[in-house]
């Protein structure tokens, strides 16, 4: 009963606030005021609604979290769907077969023909699975915020439109180079910033990421300024000529094979003795000191990891797209790939996967509501941050198998 | 009050002193610790003590003073402003007042964080998985294993850290620190906020640590039972300056400490 009392004063209140908006037009032809009051009734019967399903839903999550508190054994927790699948080594390799066959069978799946639309599509959204990967050893692993991913990713691009304008080197000798001078720039930040934390070193990074912009944008007789670069060389194919379609199909081939290099790099680093130190570093700098960590190596190695696959994968954006300038590599772009590993779960290697590709493709396929699809976007993660902040896929914990005489892991009899 | 100075000198600090700003937090402190010993830093809140341990320990650099630390089988080194993480390696282990576990990582791991610096898994082997990466990962879960073991948790070695009670915590704590292969554990009040029960858990534990893993222990704490116990010798601070030191008999009769420590014994 007090929710729909909330939620009625709450209709009421949007209808007053969008009066001006909704309700008065002003038709300057014939100098008279339309007074569309069905709108009013509309935006309260909308408002209404909507109120009411939040209170009903922030409730049920109340009433869970109880729950949750009163149980006493933390041990028997709901697992989630990933963590049991995770749990399951037999169910998760078929399911990694599964996603591995259709990610192979894709391009003839989706595209006969000439049409290669959804290969193309396929492909910007797994660049950007790659950068939100990477940016997940900075951010996800390590906790160090950046606000400036994208410089390390115009690093990479940069490298090989100029290398390949200027020296004529090919798509698969600047690959590497690329992919270093990420890494080269990653450490060059990483020294300066060692010590800071949180808030400052978001702001640090930020300000490199404009540096880079400007400095791309305004020194043109090296990077072309705001006109960018045109004409970069496609990745070549054994010198054959490819057509258009081909040449998706091959980028589209190439960008996966980096997205598996870059899950099974990341896996292995996430679970040694490298990216246990990462995530102690997150969890606790100091203590992860005194426990004889070195934070300064630590942490560098966190950005040069992190930066070396933007600048790998820039190279393959730079083949892809055959043109680059200044303005593919803006601050709203960085904010996209933090707000990949946000929402995937901080750390977890399938959540950002599932969250580039939803924040990549989605845009994409809703062009239908063009208007609209910033405000879904946008109502998407406010929503998402308030029910789930811990972001798609979280709290998995990795067991260790033990094989001591003694010892004995019986963690499930309990 | 001479000390029963049996075995050699571990860790040897004289006229450590420390200032913040125009405040003096520690004032000339001087502190032996020999080997095989348990040794309690003692007083009222405020003393200077955990000041002193950070200091020791590398998390402030000490305005004067010396910290000498010798370990057995090492050359003597003097470690006044070292980083943190070189100290560790050097073989002494802390935990803190307020506990700082990896909250969001497993029993396990946690421990498996203090064997870092006794590895050496490079980026690349990690990247490849050699076989020293296998080897390596291999002998942390077993030695973190024994460890939590030894402490009580294998048990919940795969819970996350935070979902542990507050007893769990403090033991899991010690179980990190000695994951690091010290020769000098350094406790930082581990029985604050235990019940009787889990403070006589930990009297026991850390004697055990001390007679199985021939380790000496400096610990500051405030719970005067579990001091008189198991101590062999007692350092009492006051306002940045030591007061006394002595057994814990002498200690007890100690006009000064008893002094310092009226208001106190008082409400307790």
């Amino acid at each position: 009963m007090a929710h729909l009392k909330r939620s009625f004063g709450i209709g009421l209140w949007f209808m007053f606030l969008t009066l001006p908006l909704m309700v008065v037009r002003v038709n300057t032809l014939n100098h008279e005021v339309e007074w569309r009051w069905s709108n009013m009734i509309w935006v309260g019967i909308c408002a209404f609604a909507i109120a009411w399903f939040w209170q009903f839903s922030i409730e049920r999550r109340t009433a869970r979290r109880a729950h949750v508190a009163a149980d006493a054994h933390p041990e028997v927790e709901k697992l989630s769907l990933a963590q049991r699948l995770a749990d399951d080594p037999v169910l998760s390799r078929r399911v990694l077969i599964g996603a591995a066959v259709v990610a192979m069978i894709f391009p003839w799946l989706v595209s006969t023909g000439q049409n290669y639309y959804h290969i193309n599509v396929m492909v910007s959204a797994l660049i950007f699975v790659v950068l939100g990967l990477g940016l997940n050893i900075t951010v996800g692993l390590a906790g160090l915020l950046d606000l400036g991913y994208i410089a390390f990713f115009a690093v990479g691009a940069y490298t090989y439109a100029l290398l390949s304008k200027n020296f004529d080197l090919g798509f698969w000798t600047c690959l590497p180079l690329g992919g270093l001078m990420g890494m080269l720039f990653g450490v060059v930040l990483g020294f300066p910033i060692l010590r800071l934390r949180g808030d400052y070193l978001a702001i640090v990074t930020l300000g490199f990421a404009s540096i880079t912009k400007i400095v791309l944008e305004n020194w043109d007789t090296v990077f072309g300024g705001a006109a960018g670069i045109a004409g970069i060389p496609r990745p070549e194919f054994f010198g054959m000529a490819l057509d258009g379609r081909q040449k998706s199909v091959y980028t589209y081939y190439i960008v996966l094979a980096l997205v598996a290099l870059t899950i099974v790099v990341t896996t292995r680093l996430k679970n040694s003795r490298v990216g246990r130190a990462w995530m102690a570093l997150r969890e606790d700098e100091i203590a992860c000191v005194a426990m004889g960590v070195d934070m300064a190596r630590t942490k560098l190695s966190a950005y040069a990891l992190g930066a070396f696959w933007a600048g790998l994968v820039g190279v393959i954006f730079a083949a892809h797209n055959n043109f680059i300038n200044p303005d593919s590599f803006t601050f709203m772009d960085s904010a996209m790939i933090l707000a990949m590993v946000v929402l995937g779960g901080m750390g977890s290697i399938l959540g950002v996967i599932i969250a580039g590709l939803a924040l990549k493709l989605l845009p994409e396929y809703l062009r239908a509501f063009a208007e609209y699809r910033m405000l879904v976007f946008g109502a998407v993660m406010v929503l998402m941050m308030i029910f789930r902040p811990q972001g798609l896929i979280n709290n998995m914990r990795r067991k260790y198998e033990c094989d001591t005489v003694e010892g004995d892991h019986d963690d499930g009899a309990k | 009050m001479t000390a029963p100075s049996k075995g050699r000198k571990l860790l040897e600090v004289s006229g450590l002193t420390m200032d913040f700003g125009g405040l003096r937090a520690i004032d000339s402190v001087g502190l032996d610790i020999f080997e095989g010993e348990i040794v309690a830093l003692i007083g009222p809140n405020g003393a200077g003590k955990t000041t002193f341990f950070n200091c020791v320990t590398g998390i402030y650099e000490p305005t004067a003073g010396e910290v000498m630390i010798h370990p057995p089988g090492e050359k003597s080194r003097r470690i006044n402003g070292m980083k943190p993480n070189r100290i560790t390696t050097l073989g002494m282990a802390r935990t803190f007042q307020n506990i700082r576990l990896f909250p969001a990582m497993t029993v396990l791991e946690n421990v498996m964080i203090g064997r870092h610096c006794r590895t050496g898994t490079s980026i690349l082997d990690a990247i490849l998985n050699s076989r020293r990466a296998v080897r390596e990962e291999r002998e942390t879960v077993e030695k973190s294993y024994r460890l939590l073991k030894k402490v009580g948790l294998a048990d919940v070695a795969d819970e996350f850290s935070r979902n542990l009670s507050y007893g769990a915590q403090r033991r899991l704590e010690i179980a990190r620190a000695m994951a690091t292969d010290p020769f000098l554990l350094l406790l930082d009040e581990p029985a604050a906020g235990m019940n009787p029960q889990e403070t006589l858990e930990l009297d026991e534990l850390i004697v055990r640590i001390r007679s199985e893993d021939k380790l000496a222990i400096l610990l500051i704490e405030h719970d005067m039972k579990l001091v008189m116990s198991i101590s062999d010798r007692i350092y009492v601070m006051e306002y940045g300056k030591e007061i006394a030191q002595g057994t814990p008999r002498e200690i007890k009769e100690n006009p000064r400490v008893i002094e310092a420590y009226l208001g106190e014994e008082a409400h307790a």
